[in-house]
C-alpha cells in the first residue's frame, strides 16, 4: 500500500485536470493526479479539435478569451508541437435569419472584444471559392484554428510531471471524503491525503458528486467523427454552419476531419463508437457546404465518451457541500479549447478560492430543484 | 421461423457455407467485394481475361471450377451481391457499400468468409515501386497473366512462395531467386507431421523439383533483406544462412511472410479475440462448430485462423452445420465426419507451422530509419522515440501519437509489426501491447451525397 | 520524366478487345479483362506519388486489402486501381494526390 499525501490531488487526467497538475505545480503546490485508464484518452482525445471562440454562449467569452491568448503560445509552455494552427475558423450561414444570428452574436463578441469578421455571400466567394454557392454569409474567426487533440491532454501530463506533478495512470479513485481537515482517497493500493480535492472526471464526474451528496444532471455524449483520405490542401478555414449540423477541417497533411451528430456509446463497459447511419446522413450536408468533398474517401471513424448537461454549459466552481472541493466538468464536447485557461482558473480556485475570470454561470447550484422550479416559474410568468 | 441468414465473402468457405445452407432449403444473403466468385485463392479473371482453370489454377483446378460451378447452381435460389464491400457491422446490421450507393442489411445469422491477407514484415526498399506481396504476385498472374516485372524475385515464409515460384516459371516468367527467410531444417522436423496430408506434401515437393529443374536458386533461412534502387526496384540483397551477403539484379520483388486472417468485420461484430503463441498474432475465438463468441456470428476458412483452401471449404461447410443446429435440425453424423478430416488437416497445418517458424530475425532487424506505415510514412525509429517520450504502453495509443495505422489500410499492413516494435522496446510481452481497435470504415468508402438505399 | 519504364509485363498474351485509356494525357493500349493497375503498370512504373514524403507507388497487395493504389479518374471518382476494370474511356491521373509540402509529415 502506498500512501502520499499532496496539497491537491486531482480525479482525471483529460485536459482540464492535466493543465491544472501543470497550474499547480506553477503556483508551488504539490499535486497528484489519477486517471483510471490513460491521460487524454476520453473526451479531450477523441474530439475534433477545434480551438474555436466563436459560437459560444456570452458566459463563457471569458473564459475563452482567457484561453485563446494562451493557444499561440502553448507549444512553448508544453516544449512540444500540439499541431496548433491558427487558420481562422468560419461559421457559415445558410438563410438570412442565420445571416442576422451572426451578426447578434458578432456584437456581443465584440463586447468581449473579439471580433468576428461578417462576410456576405459573395464575399465568401469569392475569398473562399470552395464553399458551396448556397451561402448567405459567413463569420470568421481569425484567432480561431485547430489543434491535434490526441497531443495536447497528453502534452499537458507530461509537462505536469516534468514539474513535479505526480501523474498516475491505469488509478481508478475508488472512495473519497472529507475529514473535515483534508480528503483522504483510496484507489487499488493507494491512499492519498489531500487538502485539496478537484472533480475533472468529464462523463465519470458523477460519481465524485454522489461521494459528497451533490448531483447534477449530467449525462453521456457521444461525438460523432470520421476523416477522409489525404487530399491536397485547400480548405484554409476551419468551417462550422448555423445550426452546427456538421462541421470539419482539413489538416496540412491533408485529411478532412468532420463530425456532427452523436455517435454510441456505453459508459458501463466504457465503449464508444462511431455510428454509420449519423456519418453517412452527414455526407449531404457536408457536401452542400463544400461541393470538393464530395467522393473524398472516408477512411476512419471514431467516438468518445464526454459529459453532457443540459443547458450545454459546463460546471465549474466550489462544491457546495464539501470545502475545498473543486468541479471541473461537463464541457458538453467543446471544452478543448478551454482546456488551458481551465488549469488557471482551477489554480486561483485552489489558491484563492476565487477566480478572476468569471465562472458564477457554471455553478453547479443551476441545477438545484429549487433553482430549476424558480427558473421554471420565472420563465412561465413572462 | 424466417430468419436473415447472411454470408459474407464467396471463397471456398462461403460458397461452400451457402450451398449447405441452400441445399437445407433455407434462403440467404451471399455479399462479396469481388465482382466475381472464387475468394483470392480460387479468383476468377475479369471477363474478357479468362483463361482455361488448368492454367490459372494448376492442380487445383477442379476444386477451383467446383466451387465457381457451386455457386452457379445455387444462384437462382441465394440473394447473391457480387461487388458488395461491407464495412461495418454494429448492433445486427451491416453496412454495405455497391456500386457507390450505402444500404443497410439487417442480419440474424452471420457467417463471417472474409479470408486472409498477406503478413507483411518490412524491410529495406519495400515501399518501392516494385515491391508487391507474393499474394499480390500471384495476382497479377492469375488474374491478369501478367508478371510483377521482366525478372522477378519472390521471398516468402510459407507454402505460398514455391507455388507462386512455379507458378510463374510455368508461364514463362523470369525468377531470378526464391528465398526462403525460414531455416530448411524446420521443414524436415516437421516433414513427419506435414504427412498427413501426403498428396499436400508431393504437391509441394513438385513445386520445388520445379524451381530447380528451371536452374533458379533456392535458399532457406535467409535474412537481412534490402531492396536496391532509388526509386524503383534494381535488385535485392540478402544474407545466407552461413552469413554472406548476395545480391541479384532484379526489376520486381514479390515477398510476404505467411498469411493474417481479415478479422475487422469480427472485431466490429463484437467477436472475442485470442492471442496465438504460435503465429504470434490476435486470431478470434472460435468457438464449437465455428461458433464465435458472439450468438448468431460464424466463422468459415482462413478469417478466423489460417488453414488453406481445402479447410476452408470444410469450415464453410461446418458453419453451415451449426446454423442448422442453432436453428433446430442438427444434422450430427455430418458434422462428426467433418470434424474427423478437419483433425487430419489440423495436424498438418501444425506441421506448416513448425516448417515456416515466424521470422523473428527480420523484426529484430527493422532499422529505426525504416518505413513501418506505408500509409502514413511512420517510421519505427518515429515509434521507438514515441515509446521513450510517452512510455505509451499499449499499440492504440502509439497509433493515436505516432499515426501509425492510422491510414487508409487502417493498420491491416502495419498494425501486427507496429506492436512488436512497441514490444520489443517496452519489453512487454506481445499481447501486452495489445492489438488496433477495429473501427470502420474496413475499407475506405466515399463521401457521397443523397445516395443511401 | 518519372514513372518512365514499364513495371507490369504480360506473359500471357491473350486475344480480345483492345482500346485506348488516357493516363497522364497520354493514350496508353489496353485489353478488355485489363485492370487499372496492369493498364497503367504495363506502361510506367507507379501509380501515384507518396503524399508524405519522396517517392512513388506503385500498388502493394492487388486484393483490395492495402488500399495503396488509389487513383483518381478523370470524372472525379477515386477507386483502386487494383480492383477496377479498365473500360473504354477512362482517363486516369496519377501523381495528383501528392498533398502540397511534403514537409509537415
Amino acid at each position: 500500500m502506498d500512501k502520499i499525501s499532496v496539497d491537491v490531488a486531482i480525479v482525471g487526467g483529460g485536459i482540464m485536470g492535466c493543465s491544472a497538475a501543470l497550474a499547480l505545480r506553477k503556483a508551488g503546490l504539490t499535486v497528484a493526479l489519477f486517471d483510471k485508464g490513460l491521460c487524454g484518452a476520453q473526451a479531450s482525445g477523441v474530439n475534433a479539435g477545434g480551438v474555436r471562440q466563436q459560437g459560444r454562449h456570452v458566459t463563457e467569452m471569458p473564459m475563452t478569451r482567457r484561453a485563446a491568448k494562451i493557444w499561440p503560445r502553448l507549444h512553448e509552455i508544453l516544449g512540444e508541437d500540439i499541431e496548433f494552427r491558427q487558420v481562422g475558423h468560419m461559421r457559415l450561414a445558410r438563410s438570412e435569419a442565420d445571416v442576422e444570428m451572426l451578426e447578434k452574436h458578432a456584437a456581443m463578441a465584440r463586447e468581449h472584444d473579439l471580433h468576428l469578421q461578417l462576410l456576405s455571400g459573395k464575399v465568401v466567394q469569392e475569398m473562399f471559392p470552395w464553399v458551396g454557392r448556397k451561402i448567405a454569409g459567413a463569420s470568421l474567426a481569425v484567432e480561431d484554428g485547430h489543434a491535434n487533440p490526441r497531443l495536447v491532454a497528453p502534452a499537458f501530463a507530461r509537462a505536469a510531471r516534468a514539474h513535479g506533478a505526480d501523474i498516475r495512470e491505469f488509478t481508478p479513485v475508488e472512495s473519497a471524503q472529507w475529514t473535515g481537515q483534508h480528503f483522504e482517497i483510496e484507489a487499488p493500493d493507494l491512499q492519498v491525503k489531500a487538502r485539496h480535492l478537484v472533480n475533472a472526471a468529464g462523463a465519470w464526474a458523477g460519481k465524485f458528486l454522489s461521494l459528497f451528496g451533490e448531483s447534477a444532471p449530467l449525462t453521456l455524449r457521444t461525438p460523432n467523427l470520421f476523416v477522409t483520405e489525404p487530399v491536397s490542401y485547400f480548405m484554409t478555414k476551419s468551417i462550422a454552419v448555423c445550426g452546427g449540423a456538421v462541421y470539419f477541417r482539413q489538416v496540412e497533411r491533408g485529411n478532412v476531419v468532420l463530425g456532427g451528430g452523436p455517435g454510441w456509446g456505453d459508459l458501463t463497459i466504457e465503449r464508444a463508437r462511431n455510428r454509420a447511419d449519423t456519418t453517412l446522413g452527414q455526407f449531404q450536408r457536408a457536401a452542400e457546404l463544400v461541393p470538393e468533398l464530395e467522393g473524398l474517401q472516408i477512411i476512419r471513424s471514431w467516438s468518445g465518451l464526454e459529459g453532457d448537461l443540459p443547458d450545454k454549459l459546463p460546471i465549474v466552481g466550489m462544491s457546495r457541500t464539501t470545502p475545498n472541493l473543486i468541479h471541473a466538468f461537463g464541457f458538453c464536447g467543446h471544452g478543448f479549447q478551454l482546456g488551458p485557461a481551465m488549469g488557471e482558473i482551477i489554480c486561483e480556485l485552489v489558491c484563492e478560492g476565487r477566480s478572476q475570470t468569471p465562472i458564477d454561470a457554471f455553478c453547479i447550484s443551476r441545477f438545484d430543484t429549487q433553482a430549476v422550479e424558480q427558473k421554471r416559474t420565472a420563465g412561465a410568468t413572462h | 421461423m424466417k430468419e436473415t441468414i447472411v454470408i459474407v465473402g464467396a471463397g471456398p468457405a462461403g460458397v461452400r457455407a451457402a450451398e449447405t445452407l441452400v441445399e437445407a432449403g433455407l434462403a440467404l444473403i451471399v455479399l462479396d467485394e469481388s465482382a466475381r466468385a472464387g475468394g483470392q485463392i480460387y479468383r476468377q479473371p475479369p471477363h474478357g481475361a479468362e483463361r482455361p482453370a488448368e492454367k490459372l489454377y494448376g492442380s487445383e483446378a477442379g476444386k477451383a471450377r467446383a466451387i465457381h460451378t457451386a455457386l452457379e447452381q445455387i444462384r437462382p435460389r441465394v440473394d447473391y451481391r457480387p461487388g458488395t464491400l461491407v464495412w461495418n457491422c454494429f448492433q445486427g446490421k451491416l453496412n454495405t457499400l455497391h456500386d457507390n450507393a450505402q444500404g443497410i442489411l439487417p442480419f440474424d445469422r452471420l457467417i463471417i468468409a472474409t479470408g486472409a491477407f498477406d503478413r507483411v514484415i518490412p524491410f529495406p526498399g519495400w515501399t518501392l515501386p516494385g515491391v508487391f506481396t507474393l499474394g499480390g504476385a500471384q495476382i497479377a498472374l492469375k488474374s491478369q497473366g501478367i508478371a510483377i516485372g521482366k525478372r522477378t524475385v519472390l521471398v516468402g515464409a510459407g507454402p505460398l512462395l514455391p507455388l507462386v515460384a512455379s507458378q510463374y516459371l510455368e508461364a514463362g516468367a523470369e525468377i531470378a531467386a526464391v528465398l526462403d527467410v525460414t531455416p530448411f531444417k524446420a521443414k524436415i522436423a516437421a516433414l513427419q507431421r506435414m504427412m498427413a496430408m501426403p498428396a499436400m506434401v508431393r504437391r509441394g515437393l513438385s513445386y520445388l523439383s520445379k524451381i530447380r529443374r528451371a536452374g533458379v536458386p533456392m535458399m532457406y533461412g535467409v535474412r537481412s533483406l534490402a531492396v536496391a534502387g532509388d526509386r524503383r526496384v534494381e535488385g535485392l540483397a540478402w544474407t545466407d544462412h552461413r552469413g554472406r551477403r548476395h545480391q541479384v539484379a532484379c526489376d520486381a520483388v514479390g515477398a510476404s511472410f505467411g498469411l493474417k486472417p481479415e478479422m475487422q468485420l469480427a472485431d466490429l461484430a463484437g467477436c472475442d479475440f485470442r492471442f496465438d503463441e504460435l503465429t504470434r498474432q490476435w486470431l478470434p475465438v472460435v468457438g464449437a462448430g465455428g461458433r464465435s463468441s458472439v450468438p448468431g456470428v460464424y466463422f468459415a476458412g482462413d478469417c478466423s485462423a489460417i488453414g488453406g483452401a481445402d479447410v476452408a471449404e470444410l469450415t464453410g461447410i461446418r458453419a453451415a452445420l451449426s446454423v442448422l443446429e442453432d436453428r433446430g435440425t442438427p444434422k450430427p453424423q455430418q458434422l462428426r465426419q467433418l470434424e474427423t478430416e478437419l483433425a487430419r488437416h489440423a495436424r498438418f497445418r501444425a506441421g506448416i507451422e513448425a516448417a515456416y517458424p515466424f521470422p523473428n530475425h527480420l523484426i529484430d532487424g527493422i532499422d529505426d530509419s525504416l518505413m513501418v506505415c506505408r500509409c502514413e510514412g511512420v517510421s519505427a525509429g518515429d515509434l521507438r522515440a514515441n515509446f521513450v517520450k510517452s512510455g505509451a504502453p499499449e499499440v492504440n495509443r502509439l497509433k493515436s501519437f505516432t499515426r501509425v495505422g492510422m491510414g487508409r489500410c487502417q493498420g491491416r499492413v502495419c498494425g501486427a509489426v507496429a506492436a512488436e516494435i512497441l514490444a520489443a522496446k517496452s519489453g512487454l510481452p506481445l499481447p501486452e501491447v495489445g492489438r488496433l481497435r477495429g473501427q470502420h470504415p474496413i475499407k475506405p468508402i466515399p463521401l457521397v451525397a443523397g445516395k443511401q438505399s | 520524366m518519372f514513372p518512365d519504364e514499364p513495371q507490369f509485363h504480360r506473359i500471357v498474351p491473350r486475344s480480345g478487345v483492345r482500346f485506348a485509356i488516357t493516363v497522364d494525357g497520354r493514350q496508353v493500349e489496353v485489353q478488355a479483362g485489363d485492370l487499372l493497375i496492369s493498364a497503367i503498370l504495363l506502361h510506367q512504373s507507379a501509380l501515384r506519388r507518396f503524399e508524405f514524403g519522396d517517392g512513388y507507388r506503385a500498388g502493394f497487395c492487388l486484393m483490395a486489402a492495402c488500399q495503396d493504389c488509389w487513383i483518381k479518374l478523370g470524372d472525379g471518382r477515386r477507386v483502386r486501381a487494383c480492383d477496377t476494370v479498365a473500360r473504354p474511356g477512362m482517363s486516369v491521373t496519377t501523381g495528383v494526390v501528392a498533398v502540397n509540402g511534403s514537409a509537415n509529415a
